[in-house]
């Protein structure tokens, strides 16, 4: 009796096991290259923080004195800053942006494929390149942006040159690549259910109160994801000002400190300076301020984010 | 690591140092702009270059923190005469009298002049003398020109940031203590300098404008800056007038030397170096090959391959400045011919006769951290966040902390 009940249920665990096993073996890629290109550096960078590697050899334990130089460094307020201002003006601008694309292209029909790889071939641009293309369109003098203005009047400011002018002109430079988040809110927007409309419409709701009552609570799990990611990519912003402003010998010698975000003076602390230690702290720094804004963040979705199924 | 084959003086050179090292080796050379973060991954991982091309500037901070081989032995073994070079090139390689790298490209600093513009404007080429700040102020009020609210021509442009020790020198002052221990950012004489060069900028209409305009040059093509006479005069390297040389012949260029407030002739110095990474594998033929590349044999018979390159395209040539004095005045004397163009030939003979009196900033253990420290205070004055006073003093205290720091750190 004992062994007639045990035959299949060690069939059944041997079956899992194996299962099990082929699971492990087809993420096994991911695994790997998770431990080797982001856990260990991950992990290295938190022992190398408590110390004063030099990046080249040079290496003694230094306790908690990074962490306590953080909090004397001017730059490290002012980068911080910088990229705070920079995250709040950039993230629901390219959101509201890629919103109002996205809306156009669900009108767009048949053309609608179209307009999607142009509103996406954007994103495929090197940022190195962004980074050339923001001196040149928001040149004070002789840029396209200043040359459209004073079409309709508008002395166009200094944007590469002048500080309050410089984080607002990167902000409209990154909307050349909001093309990825209007496909996810398209994909979200072809979701909604047809028949809330119309129910909507039925009780005569205009235009504007079903989009604020029907499609963007619709819409609020792709609209949640986006602030997530967009957030945490602003925050981490380094190419486009650090061609602008600080990458080659021309424009380094010019380095505004309106455009010094956090990442660019990571990097200068680490392989221009050879504080790697140093730099490392700096990077948990900013690891811990992007895990609290996302967790408040993901705390106040709560009260806001929809998700089909959900009993709300 | 760090050089560019981009012209005959290039790769001339490279064909002799391979020759020299007969064919036992074979040279790759990695391309492009010597890189902080290539190097530093190079060396962490111990998979260095043998030899790497890089700002002198930089040669300090390296060498203090233990990535490059003293030349000590180099030097003795190649019987190299460090005499063959620049005086100034030399210093900017050494570190606590410790050679480090072979000095390679030897930059000098003109005056360059639009004499059209000049010309319009009745201002002489005597009027811009930078010994006599009154009158240069009042030549470049005379020269700027605005439009609708737009700086449409720069009268004078001081180029400050990146030419500061030039002002400051020629009011007196040094960045640094000749040891390269000490920074004198702060020195009242320099912050005078400072403040007259800021000066010459906000009368212009300010930085934001002035910058606008300068990003928007054509610097390197044929509508630049002197076929558009949208500037009267500027302190700038000499190799943009091979530059302009190559792009546009036929412009009136006029050229001068930048003078001291005592009237002497001045003229700050800066380039690149030859260095051996620590943990090279092959340090001898590394050695040879520095050694070749910055012999005046390899000059000389690369500038004559360069001159007859440029000569067959039907362009000017209008002289090379090495780091080697020898190979100097042999280019100058046989290989580098009058161009029939008066004004690149003023340009090179005024570019020969000031080499050898430039001055360089010393070598420091802190490297880029002590040049950021002073161009970000610069930066921090044009924007009109501080005073002169209040940025070189901030300036003063980063830079001191970086050199006592990496002084500290030094093995």
């Amino acid at each position: 009796m004992t062994r007639k009940q045990n035959g299949p249920r060690t069939a059944n665990r041997s079956g899992r096991r194996r299962e099990t096993l082929a699971a492990y073996g087809f993420i096994s890629p991911w695994l790997i290259g998770f431990v080797v290109f982001t856990a260990g550096p991950m992990i290295a960078s938190l022992v190398l923080s408590f110390t004063d590697y030099d990046g080249i050899g040079h290496t003694h334990g230094v306790g908690l004195d990074n962490y306590r130089q953080l909090f004397q460094d001017p730059n490290v307020a002012n980068s911080l800053l910088n990229t705070l201002v920079f995250t709040v003006l950039r993230v629901p601008l390219s959101m509201a942006a890629a919103l109002a694309l996205a809306m156009l292209l669900l009108r767009a029909g048949r053309a609608s494929g179209f307009f999607r790889t142009v509103f996406y071939l954007p994103v495929m641009t090197p940022p190195v390149a962004v980074g050339i293309l923001f001196l040149l369109l928001f040149n004070g003098n002789q840029g396209l942006i200043n040359h459209v203005l004073g079409m309709v009047g508008i002395p166009g400011p200094s944007w590469t040159t002048d500080s309050a002018w410089v984080k607002p002109g990167l902000v409209l430079t990154s909307l050349w690549s909001v093309g990825s988040t209007v496909i996810i809110y398209l994909a979200a927007l072809r979701n909604v259910p047809q028949e809330l409309y119309e129910a909507a419409e039925l009780d005569g709701v205009g235009p504007w109160n079903r989009f604020r009552h029907v499609t963007l609570p619709q819409i609020s799990g792709a609209l949640f994801f986006t602030l997530i990611v967009n957030t945490i990519a602003s925050l981490q912003t380094f190419t486009e000002a650090y061609t602008a402003f600080f990458g080659s010998t021309n424009s380094q010698t010019y380095s505004s400190d309106a455009a010094l975000f956090y990442v660019v003076y990571l990097f200068q602390e680490a392989f221009q300076y050879m504080h790697m230690g140093y730099a490392s702290a700096l990077a948990w720094l900013l690891f811990l301020v992007i895990l609290a804004i996302t967790a408040v963040q993901a705390k106040l979705s709560k009260r806001f984010v929809y998700y089909e199924g959900d009993p709300r | 690591m760090g050089f560019g084959l981009g012209d005959a003086l290039a790769t001339d050179r490279l064909s002799t140092a391979e020759a020299a090292l007969g064919g036992g080796l074979k040279v790759r050379v990695d391309q492009g702009a010597f890189d902080p973060q290539q190097f530093l991954a190079s060396v962490a991982s111990h998979d260095v270059p043998d030899v790497v091309h890089m700002d002198r500037a930089l040669i300090g901070g390296y060498a203090a923190r233990g990535a490059l081989v003293p030349l000590t032995d180099c030097v003795r073994d190649e019987h190299i005469d460090l005499s063959n070079y620049y005086r100034p090139a030399i210093a900017e390689s050494t570190l606590d009298g410790t050679v480090y790298a072979l000095p390679d490209s030897y930059d000098s600093r003109l005056v360059l002049m639009d004499d059209t513009v000049l010309k319009a404007d009745g201002v002489s080429p005597g009027q811009l003398d930078t010994a006599d700040w009154n009158g240069l102020r009042q030549a470049t009020a005379k020269l700027a020109q605005s439009k609708g609210g737009k700086l449409t021509r720069i009268g004078f442009d001081p180029k400050i940031p990146e030419f500061f020790p030039l002002w400051a020198k020629a009011n007196g002052a040094d960045l640094i203590s000749a040891d390269g221990r000490t920074a004198e950012l702060n020195d009242p004489k320099a912050v005078q300098a400072l403040a007259y060069a800021v000066g010459l900028v906000n009368e212009q209409g300010g930085w934001a404008k002035l910058k606008s305009l300068r990003d928007s040059f054509d610097q390197f093509g044929s509508d630049n800056e002197f076929v558009k006479n949208q500037v009267g005069a500027f302190p700038m390297e000499d190799w943009y007038v091979n530059s302009l040389a190559g792009t546009t012949p036929r412009i009136d260029l006029g050229t001068s030397v930048f003078r001291a407030r005592d009237g002497q002739p001045l003229d700050w110095t800066s380039g690149y170096g030859w260095a051996i990474p620590k943990g090279a594998e092959h340090l001898k033929a590394a050695c040879t090959f520095i050694a070749t590349m910055t012999s005046t044999k390899a000059w000389v018979h690369a500038a004559e391959a360069k001159a007859k390159q440029v000569r067959d395209g039907g362009g000017l040539y209008t002289g090379d400045v090495t780091g080697n004095i020898a190979a100097d005045r042999i280019i100058e004397k046989d290989v580098w011919k009058p161009t029939g163009k008066p004004a690149f030939d003023q340009a090179t003979r005024t570019l020969y006769a000031i080499a050898p009196k430039a001055f360089a900033v010393p070598a420091n253990s802190a490297g880029e951290e002590f040049q950021n420290a002073w161009q970000s205070a610069i930066n921090r004055v044009l924007s009109g966040e501080q005073t002169p006073r209040q940025a070189l003093d901030q300036a003063q205290a980063e830079a001191q902390s970086a050199l006592d720091l990496a002084n500290e750190e030094r093995r």
